[in-house]
């Protein structure tokens, strides 16, 4: 029985890991403020901005890819669907000029998306229909839009003009950058899916046993496309707002935060074999790492390390799975 | 009395391979039929064509007062014959409640929006659970922390929830060790006790005699002989395995 309470302990120790490291590294960093500058590092409305920001950039990219993950694929495709969005958005703004207004940039918002859209279709259409492995499939199509976004922005980044496009990339409400708040909303929408919905619990079975779902009625070819586009989805508003931000669109915007987003699914508890997987711990893993990257520039290291820092976290994040797994009964 | 189920001069040809050449049987309410057989013998196909996986070359199945034969395998399932695989086709990331009801999963609304009932899923579980006689130690645990017989629980309470009243198992207690295999045998008596019919693929004797009400051997396609436990020993039905017709 006490050996029961100890591993039932060490097992909610395990699953709360990553709120644990958390607290770990904001401590951390902290006291590095506190010793080196006798100021504080967490309590400065600059410091949470910038950790929100760079975090929900992350979280664009992480929060569809979380689902497709959960349901034991994976989606490469979604660093170039952001640079593919981002593009399509900056050229339709540029093509009617800065005097179109509000009109032109929510058109431009509305053809970005649909570029996206058209990635996820054909994502999930290869996995789905002609059951290539995602993980070539979304390679592939990884190839093609970073190839199709050079090619319609003619190899350079496409700059514009727009007030408001500006706006929805840098506008504060209630003392909330935007990039945020739509990460935030779209974080609730995404939990909401996954843990109370029909469509989340088939995500979660298909991830553990595809027969299972199959042969309880569950369409299963038409679960993944929307798996697919769900993914293409938020990547593409990532990329939405990377023109917002820096008035320009660029094939590549995506490209450094593709390890980021999928680090932080799996340091948010999710496992490459699916199945296992949350938003809430996606979340806690894309300020992980936020923490990280503006920590790290916050005591003057070279930004370089942040990449090594990343990198430890996810395999330490994977020996933590495979640990729990193990405590659960899960054969290897 | 009418059998709930009953197979009339069932045949199945593969090209020009006669997997099943002839096979009539019936299934009374609340009887364990078991489908013994060597591997080969035609045990397999004949339970997908009973469930609809596949169409019979020839012959016909009758079930509940309809037929069967020509139906897809879901409107078989509906018709009420749902088969329990080796698999088990759990998922095994979710607990008992959720597996008990995937694919028709109650839902709440609030605000508009429709939740999960997770509560009352699990008590469902747990209720059917119960009436087969096992208690889950943890009912919001997922599957994958319960044993073999547990596991094997949840898959006949799935099919009883949903009001099957022929149940075909494919060989449940393969994977299993013996005190599981018990429990599944008992999974089996209790399922008889409700009206339920089963068919029981096994090629394990102390199985096929502990289940069975009547016992049909399968070899190289036909029916190589029928008979009620009592009536039999270990040796006249491997003899009839083997092919020693009658």
């Amino acid at each position: 029985m006490l050996e029961n309470n100890g591993t039932s302990f060490l097992k909610s120790l395990l699953n709360a890991w990553s709120w644990l490291f958390l607290i770990l590294i904001l401590g951390f960093f902290e006291l590095y403020a506190q010793l080196e500058t006798g100021n504080t590092f967490l309590f400065r409305v600059y410091t949470l901005q910038s950790i929100a920001v760079a975090a929900s950039q992350i979280l664009l990219l992480a929060l569809g890819l979380t689902l497709v993950i959960v349901a034991g694929h994976i989606d490469l495709s979604i660093a170039f669907t952001t640079g593919f969005s981002a593009v399509v958005m900056a050229l339709v703004i540029r093509f009617f000029g800065p005097e179109g207004g509000w009109l032109t940039v929510i058109l431009a918002l509305g053809v970005g998306l649909l570029a996206a859209i058209v990635v996820g279709l054909v994502n999930g259409w290869l996995v789905a229909f002609i059951n290539v492995p995602s993980f070539i499939g979304t390679l592939g199509t990884y190839g093609v839009a970073r190839g199709v976004a050079l090619i319609v922005a003619g190899g350079a980044t496409v700059s514009i003009r727009s007030d408001e496009a500006r706006e929805i990339g840098n506008g504060i409400i209630l003392g909330i950058p935007i990039p945020v708040l739509v990460a935030a909303v779209l974080a609730i929408a995404f939990s909401y899916l996954l843990t109370h919905t029909k469509f989340g619990v088939h995500t979660y079975a298909l991830g553990a046993n595809r027969a299972s779902v199959e042969r309880a009625g569950v369409d299963v070819k038409k679960h993944l496309v929307i798996l697919f586009v769900l993914s293409a989805l938020t990547a593409g508003i990532g990329g939405l707002i990377y023109t917002g931000r820096f008035s320009a669109g660029a094939a590549n915007a995506g490209e450094p935060i593709l390890l980021y987003a999928v680090a932080a699914v799996f340091i948010g508890g999710a496992s490459l074999t699916g199945g296992q997987g949350t938003v809430v711990g996606t979340v806690i893993g894309a300020i992980i790492i936020a923490v990280i990257q503006f920590g790290l520039v916050f005591s003057g290291l070279p930004p370089y390390w942040q990449f090594v820092a990343v990198g430890l976290v996810i395999i330490v994040a994977v020996v933590v799975d495979q640990s729990r797994d193990r405590l659960t009964g899960v054969s290897s | 009395m009418t059998a709930l189920l009953s197979a009339k001069g069932l045949k199945k040809r593969f090209g020009g391979n006669e997997a099943v050449k002839d096979v009539t049987f019936d299934v009374n309410e609340g009887e364990c039929v078991v489908l013994a057989g060597d591997n080969g013998a035609g045990k397999s196909t004949v339970i997908k064509m009973i469930s609809g996986v596949y169409t019979p070359t020839e012959g016909e199945v009758h079930f509940d007062g309809g037929r069967l034969t020509g139906k897809s395998a879901e409107a078989i399932r509906t018709a009420g014959i749902e088969t329990i695989y080796q698999d088990l086709a759990l998922a095994d990331n979710l607990d008992p409640g959720l597996n008990l009801y995937l694919g028709r999963e109650k839902t709440n609304r609030f605000l508009g929006l429709p939740f999960l009932a997770r509560e009352e899923m699990r008590r469902d579980a747990v209720d059917v659970l119960q009436s087969l006689g096992i208690v889950v130690p943890d009912p919001t645990a997922p599957v994958r922390e319960m044993s073999g017989g547990q596991r094997q629980a949840i898959a006949i309470a799935r099919a009883i929830h949903w009001q099957a009243k022929l149940v075909i198992m494919d060989e449940p207690t393969a994977a299993l060790g013996v005190p599981e295999q018990r429990e599944v045998m008992a999974l089996i008596e209790r399922m008889k006790s409700k009206g339920v019919g089963i068919i029981l693929i096994s090629h394990n004797l102390p199985d096929i005699f502990a289940a069975a009400d009547r016992i049909i051997v399968l070899a190289r396609g036909v029916v190589a002989g029928e008979r009620r436990p009592s009536e039999t020993n270990d040796e006249e039905i491997v003899r009839m395995m083997m092919g020693a017709t009658l």
